[in-house]
Protein backbone atom coordinates (compact mmCIF):
# COMPACT_ATOMS: atom_id res chain seq x y z
CA UNK A 1 0.00 0.00 0.00
CA UNK A 2 1.23 3.33 -0.86
CA UNK A 3 2.68 5.41 2.50
CA UNK A 4 1.67 8.80 3.76
CA UNK A 5 5.56 10.29 4.66
CA UNK A 6 5.35 10.28 8.55
CA UNK A 7 6.95 14.05 7.96
CA UNK A 8 3.16 14.73 6.23
CA UNK A 9 1.21 13.08 9.18
CA UNK A 10 3.26 14.88 11.79
CA UNK A 11 2.79 18.12 10.45
CA UNK A 12 -0.80 17.62 9.87
CA UNK A 13 -1.61 16.45 13.29
CA UNK A 14 0.74 19.11 15.08
CA UNK A 15 -1.37 21.46 13.13
CA UNK A 16 -4.42 20.54 14.78
CA UNK A 17 -3.09 20.34 18.30
CA UNK A 18 -0.60 22.81 18.74
CA UNK A 19 -1.46 25.76 15.97
CA UNK A 20 -5.32 25.81 16.60
CA UNK A 21 -5.94 24.57 13.16
CA UNK A 22 -9.77 23.76 12.53
CA UNK A 23 -12.81 24.51 10.66
CA UNK A 24 -14.26 27.75 12.05
CA UNK A 25 -17.76 26.97 10.37
CA UNK A 26 -20.06 24.87 8.30
CA UNK A 27 -22.72 27.00 7.29
CA UNK A 28 -26.27 25.75 5.61
CA UNK A 29 -27.65 28.38 3.53
CA UNK A 30 -31.62 27.76 3.22
CA UNK A 31 -33.72 29.38 0.63
CA UNK A 32 -36.65 30.85 2.54
CA UNK A 33 -38.73 32.23 -0.48
CA UNK A 34 -41.30 29.29 -0.75
CA UNK A 35 -41.97 30.20 2.79
CA UNK A 36 -43.74 33.00 1.60
CA UNK A 37 -47.13 34.33 3.04
CA UNK A 38 -49.10 37.56 3.32
CA UNK A 39 -50.52 36.09 7.24
CA UNK A 40 -47.26 36.49 9.60
CA UNK A 41 -47.81 33.78 11.73
CA UNK A 42 -48.42 31.36 8.90
CA UNK A 43 -45.08 32.97 7.36
CA UNK A 44 -43.27 32.36 10.96
CA UNK A 45 -44.40 28.36 10.91
CA UNK A 46 -42.79 27.85 7.41
CA UNK A 47 -39.72 29.25 8.47
CA UNK A 48 -39.63 27.74 11.86
CA UNK A 49 -40.80 24.57 9.70
CA UNK A 50 -37.92 25.17 6.72
CA UNK A 51 -35.16 25.07 8.82
CA UNK A 52 -35.63 22.78 11.57
CA UNK A 53 -36.50 20.00 8.60
CA UNK A 54 -33.50 21.21 6.70
CA UNK A 55 -30.77 21.71 9.43
CA UNK A 56 -31.84 18.96 11.64
CA UNK A 57 -28.65 16.66 10.92
CA UNK A 58 -26.43 20.01 10.76
CA UNK A 59 -24.86 19.44 13.84
CA UNK A 60 -24.88 15.94 14.03
CA UNK A 61 -23.14 16.12 10.82
CA UNK A 62 -20.53 18.96 11.71
CA UNK A 63 -19.37 16.53 14.74
CA UNK A 64 -19.38 13.57 12.57
CA UNK A 65 -16.67 15.03 10.86
CA UNK A 66 -15.06 16.51 13.84
CA UNK A 67 -14.68 12.84 14.56
CA UNK A 68 -13.99 11.16 11.11
CA UNK A 69 -10.83 13.54 10.70
CA UNK A 70 -9.71 14.44 13.89
CA UNK A 71 -10.22 18.53 13.23
CA UNK A 72 -12.47 20.36 15.34
CA UNK A 73 -15.71 21.64 13.75
CA UNK A 74 -16.29 25.21 15.78
CA UNK A 75 -19.39 25.89 14.67
CA UNK A 76 -22.35 24.62 12.62
CA UNK A 77 -24.42 27.88 11.44
CA UNK A 78 -27.43 28.81 9.27
CA UNK A 79 -27.89 31.37 6.51
CA UNK A 80 -31.11 32.38 5.50
CA UNK A 81 -32.78 34.45 2.42
CA UNK A 82 -32.50 37.99 3.53
CA UNK A 83 -35.81 38.02 5.34
CA UNK A 84 -36.68 41.67 3.95
CA UNK A 85 -37.37 39.90 0.12
CA UNK A 86 -39.92 37.40 2.12
CA UNK A 87 -41.22 39.16 4.54
CA UNK A 88 -42.77 41.97 2.50
CA UNK A 89 -46.23 42.05 3.78
CA UNK A 90 -44.83 42.54 7.12
CA UNK A 91 -44.70 45.55 9.47
CA UNK A 92 -42.10 46.27 11.97
CA UNK A 93 -44.21 44.24 14.58
CA UNK A 94 -44.63 41.34 12.26
CA UNK A 95 -40.57 41.22 11.38
CA UNK A 96 -40.48 41.47 15.14
CA UNK A 97 -41.99 37.73 14.90
CA UNK A 98 -40.37 36.83 12.73
CA UNK A 99 -36.69 37.24 13.93
CA UNK A 100 -38.28 35.37 16.62
CA UNK A 101 -38.73 32.38 14.63
CA UNK A 102 -35.56 32.26 13.01
CA UNK A 103 -34.55 32.36 16.70
CA UNK A 104 -36.79 29.96 17.84
CA UNK A 105 -35.64 27.56 14.84
CA UNK A 106 -31.99 28.02 15.88
CA UNK A 107 -32.62 26.36 18.89
CA UNK A 108 -34.41 24.04 18.04
CA UNK A 109 -31.48 22.97 15.74
CA UNK A 110 -28.47 23.66 18.31
CA UNK A 111 -26.72 25.60 15.83
CA UNK A 112 -24.73 28.77 17.08
CA UNK A 113 -25.96 31.45 15.10
CA UNK A 114 -28.51 32.24 12.52
CA UNK A 115 -27.79 35.02 10.01
CA UNK A 116 -30.04 37.05 7.68
CA UNK A 117 -31.91 39.19 9.17
CA UNK A 118 -30.91 41.61 6.38
CA UNK A 119 -31.75 43.85 4.26
CA UNK A 120 -30.32 45.11 0.88
CA UNK A 121 -30.72 49.14 0.59
CA UNK A 122 -27.75 49.91 -2.17
CA UNK A 123 -30.11 51.72 -3.88
CA UNK A 124 -32.75 52.22 -2.32
CA UNK A 125 -35.65 51.22 0.39
CA UNK A 126 -38.62 49.14 -0.19
CA UNK A 127 -41.39 49.24 2.48
CA UNK A 128 -40.80 46.06 3.39
CA UNK A 129 -36.62 47.03 3.91
CA UNK A 130 -37.53 49.82 5.66
CA UNK A 131 -39.63 47.72 8.13
CA UNK A 132 -37.23 45.09 9.16
CA UNK A 133 -34.53 48.26 9.53
CA UNK A 134 -36.81 50.22 12.06
CA UNK A 135 -37.38 46.68 14.11
CA UNK A 136 -33.97 45.79 14.17
CA UNK A 137 -32.99 46.87 18.02
CA UNK A 138 -35.71 44.89 19.54
CA UNK A 139 -35.40 42.03 16.85
CA UNK A 140 -31.71 41.42 17.94
CA UNK A 141 -31.82 43.00 21.40
CA UNK A 142 -34.97 40.67 22.04
CA UNK A 143 -33.16 37.21 20.61
CA UNK A 144 -30.10 35.08 21.25
CA UNK A 145 -28.80 33.72 17.99
CA UNK A 146 -30.10 35.80 15.48
CA UNK A 147 -27.57 37.85 13.36
CA UNK A 148 -28.75 41.34 10.96
CA UNK A 149 -26.98 42.80 8.19
CA UNK A 150 -27.90 45.79 6.05
CA UNK A 151 -25.95 46.50 2.26
CA UNK A 152 -26.14 50.38 2.37
CA UNK A 153 -23.90 50.38 -1.21
CA UNK A 154 -22.39 48.70 -4.00
CA UNK A 155 -19.85 49.50 -6.26
CA UNK A 156 -22.49 49.21 -8.99
CA UNK A 157 -25.32 51.00 -7.08
CA UNK A 158 -23.25 53.93 -5.06
CA UNK A 159 -23.86 54.43 -1.45
CA UNK A 160 -26.99 55.32 0.54
CA UNK A 161 -26.52 57.76 2.55
CA UNK A 162 -30.07 57.90 4.26
CA UNK A 163 -29.65 53.93 5.03
CA UNK A 164 -26.47 54.71 6.57
CA UNK A 165 -27.90 57.84 8.83
CA UNK A 166 -30.21 54.98 9.88
CA UNK A 167 -27.74 52.64 10.69
CA UNK A 168 -25.83 55.18 12.75
CA UNK A 169 -29.00 55.43 14.58
CA UNK A 170 -30.20 51.55 14.78
CA UNK A 171 -26.52 50.82 16.36
CA UNK A 172 -27.01 53.05 19.16
CA UNK A 173 -30.34 51.95 19.95
CA UNK A 174 -29.25 48.83 19.99
CA UNK A 175 -26.09 49.57 22.25
CA UNK A 176 -28.65 51.24 24.74
CA UNK A 177 -31.15 48.15 25.21
CA UNK A 178 -28.58 45.66 25.28
CA UNK A 179 -26.28 48.19 28.03
CA UNK A 180 -26.56 45.48 30.61
CA UNK A 181 -24.54 43.50 28.64
CA UNK A 182 -21.74 45.83 27.39
CA UNK A 183 -24.47 46.35 24.50
CA UNK A 184 -23.69 43.13 23.00
CA UNK A 185 -26.79 43.40 20.60
CA UNK A 186 -24.14 45.41 18.14
CA UNK A 187 -22.10 42.54 17.96
CA UNK A 188 -24.63 40.78 16.11
CA UNK A 189 -25.23 43.60 13.72
CA UNK A 190 -22.99 44.28 10.92
CA UNK A 191 -23.59 47.30 7.98
CA UNK A 192 -21.96 46.79 4.25
CA UNK A 193 -20.86 47.87 1.27
CA UNK A 194 -20.84 44.74 -1.44
CA UNK A 195 -22.11 41.99 0.94
CA UNK A 196 -21.06 38.06 -0.66
CA UNK A 197 -24.04 36.44 -0.65
CA UNK A 198 -22.61 32.90 0.17
CA UNK A 199 -20.49 34.53 3.28
CA UNK A 200 -20.26 31.29 6.12
CA UNK A 201 -19.10 34.01 8.29
CA UNK A 202 -21.26 35.80 11.33
CA UNK A 203 -22.66 38.56 11.92
CA UNK A 204 -22.74 38.99 8.21
CA UNK A 205 -24.28 35.39 6.53
CA UNK A 206 -27.14 35.52 4.92
CA UNK A 207 -28.12 33.24 1.64
CA UNK A 208 -28.50 35.55 -1.45
CA UNK A 209 -31.38 35.63 -3.63
CA UNK A 210 -28.95 33.82 -6.71
CA UNK A 211 -28.52 30.96 -4.38
CA UNK A 212 -29.06 27.30 -4.57
CA UNK A 213 -32.13 25.65 -2.58
CA UNK A 214 -29.69 24.49 0.01
CA UNK A 215 -26.04 24.99 -0.11
CA UNK A 216 -23.23 24.40 2.27
CA UNK A 217 -20.45 27.26 2.90
CA UNK A 218 -17.65 26.24 4.78
CA UNK A 219 -15.20 28.96 6.59
CA UNK A 220 -11.59 28.44 7.38
CA UNK A 221 -9.50 29.15 9.97
CA UNK A 222 -5.74 28.67 10.91
CA UNK A 223 -4.11 31.91 11.64
CA UNK A 224 -1.91 29.68 14.22
CA UNK A 225 -0.52 27.89 11.49
CA UNK A 226 0.32 30.90 8.94
CA UNK A 227 2.24 32.05 12.16
CA UNK A 228 4.12 29.05 12.91
CA UNK A 229 5.16 28.54 9.14
CA UNK A 230 5.94 32.36 8.85
CA UNK A 231 8.42 31.71 12.23
CA UNK A 232 9.74 28.19 10.75
CA UNK A 233 10.70 30.30 7.54
CA UNK A 234 12.98 32.30 9.56
CA UNK A 235 14.88 35.12 8.20
CA UNK A 236 14.09 35.40 4.30
CA UNK A 237 13.02 37.77 2.38
CA UNK A 238 9.60 38.81 0.92
CA UNK A 239 9.20 36.57 -2.05
CA UNK A 240 10.30 33.46 0.03
CA UNK A 241 7.41 34.64 2.73
CA UNK A 242 4.17 35.04 -0.05
CA UNK A 243 5.69 31.47 -1.04
CA UNK A 244 5.72 29.84 2.07
CA UNK A 245 2.18 31.09 3.57
CA UNK A 246 0.58 30.28 -0.29
CA UNK A 247 1.93 27.13 0.38
CA UNK A 248 0.13 26.80 4.59
CA UNK A 249 -3.14 28.15 2.65
CA UNK A 250 -3.60 25.49 0.06
CA UNK A 251 -3.14 22.79 2.64
CA UNK A 252 -5.43 24.88 5.11
CA UNK A 253 -8.24 25.40 2.62
CA UNK A 254 -8.10 21.54 1.41
CA UNK A 255 -9.19 20.73 4.95
CA UNK A 256 -12.06 23.09 4.19
CA UNK A 257 -13.02 21.65 1.07
CA UNK A 258 -12.94 18.33 2.44
CA UNK A 259 -15.07 19.40 4.99
CA UNK A 260 -17.34 20.86 2.67
CA UNK A 261 -17.87 17.83 0.03
CA UNK A 262 -18.87 15.81 2.68
CA UNK A 263 -21.25 18.12 5.02
CA UNK A 264 -22.81 19.01 1.21
CA UNK A 265 -23.18 14.65 0.50
CA UNK A 266 -24.11 13.84 3.88
CA UNK A 267 -26.97 16.65 4.64
CA UNK A 268 -27.82 16.19 0.68
CA UNK A 269 -27.00 19.68 0.29
CA UNK A 270 -25.48 21.92 -2.79
CA UNK A 271 -21.55 22.56 -3.10
CA UNK A 272 -21.32 26.04 -1.89
CA UNK A 273 -18.15 27.63 -1.30
CA UNK A 274 -14.90 27.62 0.26
CA UNK A 275 -13.95 31.20 2.16
CA UNK A 276 -10.39 31.83 2.62
CA UNK A 277 -9.90 34.18 5.31
CA UNK A 278 -7.86 33.78 7.75
CA UNK A 279 -10.05 34.14 11.29
CA UNK A 280 -8.70 34.68 14.37
CA UNK A 281 -9.93 34.39 18.25
CA UNK A 282 -9.16 35.16 21.25
CA UNK A 283 -6.96 32.60 21.64
CA UNK A 284 -3.42 33.23 22.22
CA UNK A 285 -1.47 31.61 18.48
CA UNK A 286 -4.80 31.96 17.03
CA UNK A 287 -4.09 35.62 15.96
CA UNK A 288 -4.00 37.26 12.59
CA UNK A 289 -2.06 40.06 14.57
CA UNK A 290 0.73 37.70 15.23
CA UNK A 291 1.10 36.87 12.02
CA UNK A 292 2.14 40.40 10.91
CA UNK A 293 4.59 40.69 14.03
CA UNK A 294 6.27 37.52 13.04
CA UNK A 295 6.29 39.37 9.85
CA UNK A 296 8.84 41.64 11.37
CA UNK A 297 6.55 44.11 13.43
CA UNK A 298 7.04 45.31 16.38
CA UNK A 299 3.44 45.59 17.12
CA UNK A 300 0.51 45.82 14.76
CA UNK A 301 -0.41 49.12 14.28
CA UNK A 302 3.08 50.18 13.20
CA UNK A 303 3.77 52.02 9.87
CA UNK A 304 4.43 49.31 7.53
CA UNK A 305 1.44 46.94 9.01
CA UNK A 306 -0.79 48.29 6.00
CA UNK A 307 1.93 46.28 3.61
CA UNK A 308 2.08 43.09 5.86
CA UNK A 309 -1.60 42.96 5.63
CA UNK A 310 -1.62 43.23 1.97
CA UNK A 311 0.95 40.40 1.57
CA UNK A 312 -0.29 38.49 3.58
CA UNK A 313 -3.71 39.06 2.33
CA UNK A 314 -2.77 38.06 -1.38
CA UNK A 315 -0.95 35.25 -0.38
CA UNK A 316 -3.86 33.36 1.28
CA UNK A 317 -5.47 33.42 -1.69
CA UNK A 318 -3.58 32.77 -4.10
CA UNK A 319 -3.22 29.39 -1.98
CA UNK A 320 -5.94 28.60 -1.07
CA UNK A 321 -7.61 29.33 -4.53
CA UNK A 322 -6.14 26.13 -5.98
CA UNK A 323 -7.08 24.69 -3.02
CA UNK A 324 -11.18 24.71 -3.16
CA UNK A 325 -13.55 23.99 -6.08
CA UNK A 326 -15.24 27.05 -5.68
CA UNK A 327 -14.35 30.46 -3.88
CA UNK A 328 -16.20 32.93 -2.24
CA UNK A 329 -17.99 34.74 1.07
CA UNK A 330 -15.44 37.06 2.52
CA UNK A 331 -12.02 35.35 1.13
CA UNK A 332 -9.40 37.55 2.88
CA UNK A 333 -8.12 38.33 6.25
CA UNK A 334 -10.13 39.36 9.48
CA UNK A 335 -8.83 41.91 11.63
CA UNK A 336 -11.41 41.97 14.16
CA UNK A 337 -10.07 43.39 17.94
CA UNK A 338 -12.26 41.89 20.29
CA UNK A 339 -11.59 38.73 18.57
CA UNK A 340 -7.43 38.73 18.26
CA UNK A 341 -5.33 38.41 21.24
CA UNK A 342 -2.55 40.58 19.54
CA UNK A 343 -5.07 43.18 18.24
CA UNK A 344 -5.97 43.95 21.49
CA UNK A 345 -2.81 43.84 23.29
CA UNK A 346 -1.64 46.35 20.61
CA UNK A 347 -4.77 48.91 21.31
CA UNK A 348 -3.75 48.56 24.45
CA UNK A 349 -0.23 49.22 24.49
CA UNK A 350 -0.99 52.43 21.95
CA UNK A 351 0.36 50.83 18.97
CA UNK A 352 -3.22 50.04 16.89
CA UNK A 353 -5.40 53.57 16.48
CA UNK A 354 -8.89 53.07 14.13
CA UNK A 355 -7.70 55.24 11.69
CA UNK A 356 -4.71 52.98 11.25
CA UNK A 357 -7.37 49.96 11.16
CA UNK A 358 -9.35 51.62 9.11
CA UNK A 359 -6.45 51.82 6.54
CA UNK A 360 -5.71 48.33 7.06
CA UNK A 361 -9.51 47.79 6.10
CA UNK A 362 -8.63 48.80 2.59
CA UNK A 363 -6.40 45.89 1.78
CA UNK A 364 -8.29 42.73 3.53
CA UNK A 365 -11.79 41.99 3.75
CA UNK A 366 -14.42 42.90 6.09
CA UNK A 367 -13.89 46.15 7.68
CA UNK A 368 -13.47 47.84 11.01
CA UNK A 369 -14.74 45.09 13.26
CA UNK A 370 -15.56 44.31 16.97
CA UNK A 371 -14.69 47.87 18.20
CA UNK A 372 -15.63 48.98 21.13
CA UNK A 373 -15.97 52.60 21.16
CA UNK A 374 -17.23 55.08 23.74
CA UNK A 375 -20.94 54.89 24.67
CA UNK A 376 -21.53 58.74 24.26
CA UNK A 377 -20.43 58.16 20.56
CA UNK A 378 -22.86 60.86 18.85
CA UNK A 379 -24.93 58.45 16.06
CA UNK A 380 -23.99 61.28 13.24
CA UNK A 381 -20.40 60.25 14.23
CA UNK A 382 -21.05 56.76 13.54
CA UNK A 383 -22.89 57.05 10.64
CA UNK A 384 -19.38 58.76 9.15
CA UNK A 385 -17.32 55.96 10.41
CA UNK A 386 -20.08 53.95 8.38
CA UNK A 387 -19.38 56.19 5.76
CA UNK A 388 -15.98 56.36 5.10
CA UNK A 389 -15.23 52.42 5.61
CA UNK A 390 -18.25 52.03 3.07
CA UNK A 391 -16.63 54.37 0.76
CA UNK A 392 -13.59 52.23 0.55
CA UNK A 393 -15.64 49.05 -0.22
CA UNK A 394 -17.15 50.92 -3.01
CA UNK A 395 -14.16 52.79 -4.74
CA UNK A 396 -11.94 49.59 -5.05
CA UNK A 397 -14.95 46.85 -5.86
CA UNK A 398 -14.70 45.27 -2.74
CA UNK A 399 -16.48 44.29 0.38
CA UNK A 400 -16.03 46.05 3.89
CA UNK A 401 -18.18 46.72 7.32
CA UNK A 402 -18.58 48.36 10.26
CA UNK A 403 -19.52 46.51 13.51
CA UNK A 404 -18.48 49.15 16.18
CA UNK A 405 -20.31 48.85 19.56
CA UNK A 406 -20.45 52.26 21.13
CA UNK A 407 -20.30 50.55 25.07
CA UNK A 408 -23.06 52.40 26.76
CA UNK A 409 -21.57 54.05 30.20
CA UNK A 410 -18.35 52.86 28.70
CA UNK A 411 -15.29 55.39 28.00
CA UNK A 412 -11.65 55.24 26.59
CA UNK A 413 -9.39 53.24 29.00
CA UNK A 414 -12.39 51.07 29.83
CA UNK A 415 -13.22 47.36 28.13
CA UNK A 416 -15.93 45.23 27.37
CA UNK A 417 -15.97 41.49 27.48
CA UNK A 418 -18.48 39.48 25.59
CA UNK A 419 -16.89 35.96 26.07
CA UNK A 420 -15.94 32.96 23.82
CA UNK A 421 -15.26 33.57 20.64
CA UNK A 422 -16.43 37.10 20.65
CA UNK A 423 -13.84 37.82 22.98
CA UNK A 424 -12.42 41.44 24.89
CA UNK A 425 -12.84 45.02 23.28
CA UNK A 426 -10.69 47.88 25.32
CA UNK A 427 -12.93 51.12 23.85
CA UNK A 428 -11.09 53.10 21.48
CA UNK A 429 -10.71 56.79 20.55
CA UNK A 430 -13.10 57.98 18.11
CA UNK A 431 -12.32 61.77 16.52
CA UNK A 432 -14.95 63.65 17.93
CA UNK A 433 -15.71 66.37 15.56
CA UNK A 434 -18.98 66.23 13.54
CA UNK A 435 -20.25 65.23 10.67
CA UNK A 436 -23.49 66.26 11.18
CA UNK A 437 -24.02 68.36 8.20
CA UNK A 438 -22.59 66.12 6.15
CA UNK A 439 -24.57 63.26 6.93
CA UNK A 440 -27.74 64.82 7.55
CA UNK A 441 -28.17 65.81 4.05
CA UNK A 442 -29.10 62.69 3.16
CA UNK A 443 -29.63 61.06 -0.83
CA UNK A 444 -27.44 58.78 -2.74
CA UNK A 445 -23.21 59.15 -3.79
CA UNK A 446 -23.05 57.98 -6.86
CA UNK A 447 -21.63 54.82 -8.17
CA UNK A 448 -17.89 55.49 -9.33
CA UNK A 449 -16.91 55.56 -12.90
CA UNK A 450 -15.08 52.15 -12.85
CA UNK A 451 -19.01 50.89 -12.47
CA UNK A 452 -19.88 51.22 -15.45
CA UNK A 453 -17.87 48.41 -17.06
CA UNK A 454 -20.25 47.29 -19.65
CA UNK B 1 -10.24 2.39 3.65
CA UNK B 2 -7.82 3.51 5.88
CA UNK B 3 -7.30 5.41 8.31
CA UNK B 4 -3.89 6.35 10.42
CA UNK B 5 -3.27 6.17 13.93
CA UNK B 6 -0.89 8.37 15.79
CA UNK B 7 0.52 7.67 19.21
CA UNK B 8 2.51 9.94 21.31
CA UNK B 9 3.69 9.90 25.03
CA UNK B 10 6.32 8.61 27.48
CA UNK B 11 7.96 5.43 26.46
CA UNK B 12 7.33 1.98 28.18
CA UNK B 13 6.85 -1.48 27.72
CA UNK B 14 4.16 -3.19 26.09
CA UNK B 15 3.06 0.25 23.51
CA UNK B 16 3.00 -1.58 20.71
CA UNK B 17 1.41 -4.22 22.20
CA UNK B 18 -1.56 -2.55 23.61
CA UNK B 19 -2.08 -0.66 20.57
CA UNK B 20 -2.25 -3.49 18.23
CA UNK B 21 -4.34 -5.90 20.36
CA UNK B 22 -7.01 -3.54 20.33
CA UNK B 23 -6.68 -2.78 15.99
CA UNK B 24 -7.39 -6.77 16.17
CA UNK B 25 -10.66 -7.16 18.60
CA UNK B 26 -12.05 -4.67 16.27
CA UNK B 27 -10.67 -6.02 12.99
CA UNK B 28 -8.53 -3.53 12.11
CA UNK B 29 -5.66 -4.86 10.36
CA UNK B 30 -2.63 -3.21 10.36
CA UNK B 31 -0.61 -1.91 7.01
CA UNK B 32 2.38 0.04 7.78
CA UNK B 33 3.95 0.99 11.50
CA UNK B 34 6.64 3.21 11.72
CA UNK B 35 7.65 3.90 15.47
CA UNK B 36 10.74 5.85 16.66
CA UNK B 37 11.74 6.80 20.71
CA UNK B 38 13.52 10.04 21.33
CA UNK B 39 14.69 11.02 24.98
CA UNK B 40 12.17 8.36 26.80
CA UNK B 41 9.87 10.10 24.25
CA UNK B 42 7.48 7.71 21.94
CA UNK B 43 5.92 8.14 18.75
CA UNK B 44 4.46 5.48 16.73
CA UNK B 45 2.03 6.38 13.28
CA UNK B 46 0.24 3.37 12.24
CA UNK B 47 -1.11 3.26 9.05
CA UNK B 48 -4.42 0.43 9.07
CA UNK B 49 -7.20 -0.95 6.97
CA UNK B 50 -10.53 0.00 8.35
CA UNK B 51 -12.38 -2.10 5.89
CA UNK B 52 -13.29 -5.14 8.08
CA UNK B 53 -14.08 -2.88 11.27
CA UNK B 54 -16.47 -4.41 13.58
CA UNK B 55 -17.92 -0.63 15.30
CA UNK B 56 -18.30 2.65 13.42
CA UNK B 57 -15.46 4.72 12.70
CA UNK B 58 -16.53 7.23 14.87
CA UNK B 59 -16.74 4.59 17.86
CA UNK B 60 -13.28 3.38 17.37
CA UNK B 61 -12.06 6.64 17.83
CA UNK B 62 -13.48 7.19 21.07
CA UNK B 63 -11.87 3.17 21.62
CA UNK B 64 -8.81 4.27 21.13
CA UNK B 65 -8.26 7.97 22.46
CA UNK B 66 -10.26 5.84 25.95
CA UNK B 67 -6.83 3.22 25.67
CA UNK B 68 -4.70 6.50 25.56
CA UNK B 69 -5.95 7.91 28.74
CA UNK B 70 -6.07 4.44 30.35
CA UNK B 71 -2.09 3.95 29.11
CA UNK B 72 -0.86 7.74 29.64
CA UNK B 73 -0.69 8.50 25.57
CA UNK B 74 -2.59 10.51 23.25
CA UNK B 75 -3.64 8.64 20.77
CA UNK B 76 -5.38 9.95 17.65
CA UNK B 77 -7.48 8.41 15.19
CA UNK B 78 -7.98 9.89 11.98
CA UNK B 79 -9.35 9.16 8.50
CA UNK B 80 -6.63 9.29 6.21
CA UNK B 81 -8.34 10.93 3.69
CA UNK B 82 -7.28 14.46 6.00
CA UNK B 83 -3.54 13.52 5.01
CA UNK B 84 -3.94 13.12 1.39
CA UNK B 85 -6.13 16.26 0.81
CA UNK B 86 -3.53 18.34 2.70
CA UNK B 87 -0.40 16.75 1.25
CA UNK B 88 -1.37 15.40 -1.99
CA UNK B 89 -2.83 17.23 -5.08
Amino acid sequence: MPIISTKDILETINMISEENLDIRTITMGISLFDCVSDDTKRLCDNIYDKITSRAHDLVKVGEAIEKKYGIPVINKRVSVTPVSLIGGASDSDGYVKIAQALDRAADATGINFIGGFSALVQKGESRGAAALIDAIPEAISGTKRLCSSVNVASTKAGINMDAIAKMGKAIKELAYITRESDSIGCAKLVVFANAPEDNPFMAGAFHGAGEAECAINVGISGPGVVASAIKRAGSCDLSELAEVIKRTSFKITRVGQLALAEAAQMLGASRGIVDLSLAPTPAVGDSVAFILEEMGLESVGAHGTTACLYMLNDAVKKGGLMAAQNVGGLSGSFIPVSEDAGMIAAVERGALTLNKLEAMTAVCSVGLDMIAIPGDTDENVISGIIADEIAIGVANTKTTAVRVIPAHGKKVGDSVNFGGLLGRAPVMEVNGFSPEKFISRGGHIPAPIHSLKN
Amino acid sequence: MRAVISVTGKDSAGIVAKVSTKCAEYGVNIGDISQSVLDGYFVMIMIVDIDGLTVEFSKFVDIMSELGHKSGLVINTMHEQIFDSMHKI
